[in-house]
Formats: structure tokens, sequence, C-alpha cells
């Protein structure tokens, strides 16, 4: 058996295990051991701002996913299947899509000269092109569109497995609808919420497509670091430092959530 | 007469507004590679393939459309038997290094892929596999398999490993009793995920910025380096067709799922 698994891991290890340990290698050490490189990750401004606005993003992105996932999951967990087939499908349809696909459509839709602008402008309900993209604003609400689908397919996966008669239960007793929601279906739905947020939170954290084409150069995310460092300064050791940084901050999340729900569920295998 | 509740309506009315959100995006590449303007226009003046024609007529885009598919088809090639042997090996073993494994081979999908793409950069500047064509390939093998793995365990999972077990007892091979019962009956979820693996290495873009170069670029290479510079229709072109790849590819895999299931 392990005959058979071991093509597999081999590529694995060669390519995605050895490259990540020679990154981590190469952040402590040049001509001889340093921390150096963690010196300035953890000192300089400009990290610094870059790992705040990181978190921030990922945050904010999480929480918007969250309030617009909801009620979806909710509204395909409620009506009949086939309605909630063709919701579903809805949601999972972008999902398959290029993610730098949808980057280019949004910035078609949101830049000066976007269908935003010139349709509010066609309606005389704007005399200037609103700046809607080339900010934090464009890359939120890309990614936000981007990691959506990674918050409603938990979330409905967790409402599934709620049992119907405990609402009937809640309402026979004398429970209004908002009351049997609140005490009843929100706690209840809470390991599908957790599982959600914390796989978005974890893929905005590492995201690099959106900021870089729609954040205008002014939303340095952790990922752009890395990329800079790499391919414009030429800064080896520093782009590995921050590499490991963020590569531990997800792996610190994941370790905290596995204690209270299983991985499989976040990585949406069950 | 049941009276709807007002929370009710406002249920329906944002999730309608949230999945509008999430398909207009989707929908507006169409019109936009269909319009004849140089610049994006609404209304849109007039219809025309000028960036089609513009597409299939530049050297530089059909090379970089002929690195995607070689690189896709070949990682579907290498990544699907790969994938295969080593689910089949998970499900059936009880060794706890198996656990182990297993996690491993979902690396791909938990490391963030910036950091991926660096760590392979940089391997690959040591062993001279930067820009060429098998380092784009086992950059993509390495990223498709976990797509395999979890297609095919999920596959395994629905079949009665007692089949295979009648089979070598009536004196077959484990190689043979595997391709002459287990394969066919898990042949939707292997072509599944093969066809998974093929969308991940058609979509890739991250990777394939740092380690892709000279000739071997790859579609989405040259798009993004494109979207850098200036918005040009003929991506949108280029976009619209990669969707409805995807979208094709998408529904045959699932669609012969559901058959099995």
């Amino acid at each position: 058996m392990l005959a058979l698994v071991s093509p597999a891991l081999l590529v694995i290890l060669a390519l995605i295990v050895l490259p990540v340990g020679w990154l981590a290698w190469q952040s402590i050490y040049h001509d001889g051991f340093t921390l150096e490189n963690y010196r300035r990750v953890f000192t300089e401004d400009v990290y610094w701002r870059s790992f705040a606005l990181t978190f921030e993003i990922s945050l904010a992105v999480t929480l918007i996913a969250l309030l617009l996932g909801y009620p979806v999951a909710y509204l395909a967990n409620a009506l009949p299947k086939g309605w909630s087939i063709l919701i579903l499908s809805l949601v999972v349809l972008p999902f398959w899509t290029s993610v730098l696909v949808r980057a280019y459509a949004w910035l078609a839709l949101l830049q000066r000269t976007g269908v935003i602008n010139q349709f509010l402008r066609y309606l005389d309900a704007i005399s200037e092109p609103l700046a809607l993209v080339h900010n934090t604003f464009g890359t939120v609400v890309a990614t936000v569109h981007i990691l959506l689908p990674f918050m409603v397919l938990p979330l409905y996966a967790a409402m599934q497995k709620i049992p119907n008669d405990l609402m009937q239960a809640g309402a026979s007793l004398g429970a209004s609808p908002s009351l049997t929601f609140f005490r009843v279906f929100l706690p209840l739905s809470f390991p599908g919420v957790l599982a959600g947020c914390t796989m978005v939170f974890v893929l905005c954290l590492g995201f690099y497509i959106t900021p870089e084409l729609l954040g205008g150069g002014r939303t340095v995310m952790v990922s752009m670091l890395v990329s800079r460092n790499v391919e414009l300064y030429n800064q080896f050791g520093a782009a590995s430092a921050v590499a490991v940084v963020l590569l531990l901050s997800v792996l610190a999340i994941f370790f905290v959530v596995s204690r209270f729900i299983s991985l499989d569920r976040v990585l949406g295998q069950k | 007469m049941t009276r709807i509740s007002p929370a009710r309506i406002a249920l329906y009315v944002i999730s309608a507004l949230v999945l509008v959100y999430l398909i207009l995006p989707v929908l507006i590449i169409a019109p936009i590679s269909f319009s004849s303007a140089r610049f994006l226009t609404f209304p849109p003046p007039s219809f025309s393939t000028r960036w089609y024609q513009q597409y299939f007529s530049n050297p530089a885009w059909m090379q970089a459309t002929r690195v995607t598919l070689t690189v896709g088809l070949l990682t579907v090639v290498i990544a699907t038997p790969l994938g295969v042997a080593a689910a089949y090996a998970i499900s059936h073993s009880k060794l706890r290094i198996m656990r182990v494994i297993h996690i491993a081979l979902l690396l791909p999908l938990v490391v963030p892929i910036i950091i991926t793409a660096v760590g392979i950069f940089f391997l690959y500047a040591k062993v001279g596999l930067v820009a060429t064509m098998p380092g784009l390939v086992l950059a993509n093998v390495m990223l498709g398999l976990p797509y395999v793995v979890i297609s095919v365990l999920a596959g395994l999972q629905s079949f009665d490993p007692a089949q295979e077990m009648v089979a070598r007892s009536l004196g077959m091979n484990r190689l043979r009793s595997f391709f002459a019962v287990t394969l066919p009956q898990i042949k939707s979820s292997v072509v599944a995920g093969g066809i998974f693996a093929f969308i991940s290495a058609m979509d890739e873009t991250i990777v394939a910025l740092f380690i892709s170069g000279g000739q071997y670029q790859p579609l989405t290479k040259r798009m993004f380096t494109a979207l850098r510079d200036e918005i040009d229709p003929t991506i949108a072109a280029i976009s619209t067709l990669m969707t409805a790849a995807s979208f094709v590819l998408v529904l045959l895999a699932t669609g012969r799922r559901r058959r099995n299931a």
C-alpha cells in the first residue's frame, strides 16, 4: 500500500514540502544563522502595516461574506429541493470560473469607464465617475465575490444537519419564528459559521490576484510583500521570512479551530 | 391564507441580490467580448467578433493557448493515475501513517498559494526548471493531486470492497481485480477528479507568474501581464472562452457523478 501512495507523496514532498522547508531555512540562514529578516518583519513599518492591513481586510471580507452568505444558505436549506439546487448551482458556478477572469470582470464593472459608472452616468445619477476600484473598496468587493462560495457551502452543510422537528417543537411551544431562529437554529448552525469563516479568513490572508489587480498599488497585502521582495528587490531572505510568518498564522488558525470542529468540515470534505 | 412576514420578504430580497452579485460578473464578460468598442461603453454600440479575431490571429496568444492546453492535458495524464493509486492505498490500508499521508496530499489546498509559488520558484532556480515545460507540468500535477484524491476517495467510500474480495478469492490478483471490478465502478469519480485537475491547471495563475517564461507562458500569465498594463477587450474574448470551457467541463464532471450516485 505504501508503494501505491509513494509516487503521489513524492510529488508532494518534492514540490511543496521541500520548497516551503527551503523557504523557512532561507529565512534564518544566510552565511550563518541570523534573525535579521524576522527583526525587519516585526519592527519595520512597511511590513507591520501590511500585516495589519491584511488582517483587517481578511476580517472585513469574512464578516461581509458571513452576512451575505447566511441568508442564501438559509434560503437554500428552507426551500424545496428544486429551488435549493438552483440556488446552490448559482453559488458554485462562479467558483469554477478562473479567479483571474473574475478579477478582470470586476475591473470591467468598477473602473472609471466601467459598466457601473457608465450606467450611472447614463441615468444621470452622477456627474463624475465614482472611484470604485484601484483602492481597498474594489479589492474587498472582488475578494468577497471570489470567497463567498467557501462560506455558503459549509453553512448549508451545517444547516442540513439541523432536524426540522426542533423548529416545529419551538413553534408548538409558543415561540415566535424569530425566537426559534435565534434560540434554536442560529446556535445549531454555529459549526458551519466557524468552518466557513475559517476557510474565508485563511484564504483571504494569502490572497494575491485581487489586491494586485484591483488594489491600485496602495492596498499592499502580505502576499504582495512576498512577491515584491522576490521580483523587484531580490530580497529572498525577507520574502521568506514574510512567507513563514504568513504560513504560521494560517497553521495556527487551523490548529485553534481544529480544537472545536473537525478540519474535514473546514476543508469541505464532509 | 398565510401572511408572508416582513422578515421572510427581506430574506428573499437579500438572497436574490446576493445571487445577482455572484452571477453578474461571470455574465458581464460575454457582452463586453462581443462589443465593437475599443473601450468599454454602455450601452454597447454594436455587435462584433473583432476581439475573437484578434485573439485567434495573434501568434503570442495562440502559443500561450497551446501551452495551457498541453500543460492541462499532461497534468491530467500524470495526476489522475497518481491520485487514484494514492486514494486506493489510503482507503484500503489500516496503517496509522496513512492518516498523515492523507493530510500531506491535501497540503496544496492549505498552504497559501503565494508561498507555494515562491518556494517552487527558489527550488526551480536551483535545478534549472524555471521557464520550462516540465517545470510547469510538475507544479500543476502537485496542485491538481488533491482534487483527484478527494474525488476518488469519495467514489471509493460508496463502493463495497467485498466485491473486490470476491474477485480475489476467485483467483484474480489484486491488480486485475482492481481493473476488472473496482475501477469500472468508480470510473465517474476518477473522470471527475481528472476534469477538476484540468480546470485547476487551466486556471492556475500565481505559480505560473513566478516560474513560467519565454515561449512556455500559459494563457493566464499573459492575461495577467496584459491586465496590469491596460484593459484590452481581447482578454474579454479569452475569458469568455475559458469560462465556457470550465462550465462544459464541470457539467461533464458533475453529470457523470450524479448518474453514478
